[in-house]
């Protein structure tokens, strides 16, 4: 329909990437940040009106049918999803949305005229593909449908190379020719490129590299709306892509790494990334009651949470440990790492949404003082984010990561699943320190045991 | 609308793009990047444009691939960015009251 004349239509349209612009700004603030995603919602629904009300369109009641189809698929998943499937899911909503952006440029081809148009058109097409594939390997390692360590084979850098080289020969095809063939091919290759791109970057950065495949998508849409000559894609997708690239860069210095160290990393030599080696040396491990005995106690015990708390769905139970602890006079807080989890910020996340009262969670800059005058440090299903190798290799894939300094503390007791090395994919020379003691079980049945063992002290 | 003005449009939204999200906490790191991926879900807007313009059956098929692929990207992204800012505000009362004891 033509209901909404040009200057209606843009005016909405400046409307929407007002509200999106407020969305963004809103998310940089815990206070603000609900309110702010509800507007960016607002500012779609309001693209959304518009569009229709203002295109010429044939095939409207197969395009709502379509919408409606999409939104009973999408809201239902994320209601019920998880709170440690977040990230992947992040992922994968990343990746449609690029796919989404690849097709629409595929099918522009149609409209376009000039050289810049066709530029825009091949830039879609190729960083779409490469969003799309690149998010479903994303998907795969953080699912654990495929391993999470970096994957590498004997030439890797020149087959990307070649792909790359074929990409930039197929694009140039395309702009000077608008033809079809060059954009599947171009398609095609953009895919084989996400793949390649994606597989060497291993455990914890993986997180990094969708924030950088958002990023892509986002200047994607914004080439979409050069080339449709809208300008709220241009603008929407623009943002995303620049917020995107400074929340790269801020996640990586989260972690003390740099961008190009994340997704080259894994070529360079000396790194660790990839062992799977399980070590024979001897460690310490106790009982529950062992672990009852040192915990009973001491005086104040700090607690670190980590992925494998979350996952074995122990919060409540580490919650009652720590308020019987504190029963008995015993200090007992949580230090959080801000990577703790599987994304920056997830543990946060993960434990309000178990209730874990937030007066007793300490950042990192607070509590790492405290570990010099502490007896016991409790590490539940946490591996990378204390493992000193991030101060003292520079081989490690982990180097330079702020950890928290469990061992500066007396005692530190792991509950650990196995010695299988964490997330990050190495081993953790704390555990074979003598004032460290290991419970191999699940995090659930191991501080229920515990728990009943302090109660009975 | 002429290059020059696209390209005005596009050089200030970087800025503003880089504006907004210049001191970001780490706690907030993982919902800013889920609600950012939401926005980008508006690609929607182009694939109901070809969607509408198709007149072959094959692109009509693609586009409405598309328009499906962009609506769980967008209704999708909003939904999960509310459910984790959602927690956050839970435990914002229990902040508060430490604060004041």
């Amino acid at each position: 329909m033509n209901v909404l004349s040009p200057e209606w239509t843009a005016g909405l349209y400046l409307l929407a990437a007002v509200c999106f612009i407020l969305a963004l700004k809103g998310l940089s603030s815990p206070k603000s940040a609900r309110r702010g995603n509800l507007i960016g919602a607002v500012g779609a629904v309001i693209a959304m009106v518009v569009v229709f009300l203002s295109t010429e369109l044939d095939n409207i009641p197969l395009i709502l049918a379509t919408i409606v189809v999409g939104s009973a698929i999408a809201a239902p998943v994320s209601r019920r999803v998880k709170m440690t499937q977040m990230p992947q899911l992040v992922a994968l909503f990343n990746g449609v949305g690029g796919g989404a952006a690849a097709i629409v440029a595929l099918l522009e081809l149609a409209h376009v005229d000039g050289p810049w148009s066709g530029l825009a058109v091949a830039f879609t097409i190729l960083v779409g593909a490469v969003s799309f594939s690149g998010s479903c390997i994303t998907f795969a390692k953080l699912q654990e449908l495929m391993t999470t360590r970096p994957v590498t084979f004997p030439g890797q850098q020149v087959v990307m190379g070649l792909v790359l080289l074929a990409a930039l020969a197929s694009g140039a095809w395309l702009v000077v020719s608008g033809d079809f063939i060059a954009a599947i091919i171009l398609l095609a290759l953009g895919l084989l490129g996400g793949v390649l791109l994606v597989l060497p970057v291993g455990g914890a950065d993986v997180p990094i590299v969708i924030s950088l495949l958002n990023a892509f998508t986002g200047l994607t849409v914004a080439a979409s709306g050069l080339v449709l000559g809208n300008v709220l894609l241009l603008v929407a997708g623009t943002l995303v892509g620049a917020s995107g690239t400074i929340l790269t860069r801020a996640m990586a210095s989260a972690m003390g790494r740099s961008v190009s160290g994340i997704i080259f990393g894994a070529f360079k030599g000396g790194s660790t990334a990839g062992s799977t080696a399980v070590s024979d040396r001897p460690v310490k491990s106790g009982s529950a009651e062992d672990i009852a005995i040192l915990l009973g106690y001491a005086q104040r015990v700090i607690v670190v949470p980590g992925y494998g708390l979350a996952v074995a769905q122990a919060q409540h139970t580490m919650a009652e440990l720590a308020t019987t602890l504190e029963g008995k006079g015993i200090e007992v807080v949580f230090g959080i790492h801000p990577v703790a989890g599987r994304m920056p910020g997830h543990m946060n996340v993960l434990l309000a949404e178990a209730n874990v009262p937030y007066e007793v969670l300490q950042e990192m800059d607070e509590v790492n003082p405290k570990f010099k005058t502490t007896d016991v440090v409790l590490v539940v299903g946490a591996n990378d984010v204390v493992n000193p190798a991030a101060k003292t290799s520079p081989g490690s894939p982990i180097y330079g990561m702020p950890i928290l300094e469990v061992s500066s503390a007396s005692q530190v007791v792991f509950l650990k699943r196995s010695m299988r090395p964490g997330f990050a994919g190495i081993e953790n020379e704390l555990l074979f320190e003598p004032t460290t003691t290991l419970l191999f079980g699940d995090a659930k049945e191991s501080l229920t045991k515990v728990l009943s063992a302090v109660k009975a002290l | 609308m002429d290059a020059m003005t696209l390209l005005t449009v596009f050089v200030l939204s970087v800025f503003v793009g880089f504006e907004v999200v210049a001191k970001v906490s780490s706690t907030l790191h993982t919902p800013l990047m889920s609600g950012a991926n939401a926005i980008h879900g508006i690609i929607l807007v182009g694939a109901v444009i070809v969607a509408g313009q198709a007149e072959d059956v094959w692109v009509l098929i693609a586009a409405l691939l598309a328009v499906l692929l962009a609506t769980v990207n967008l209704v999708g992204g909003f939904v999960v960015t509310d459910r984790m800012l959602e927690m956050f505000a839970g435990r914002k009362p229990a902040a508060k009251s430490e604060a004041t004891k």
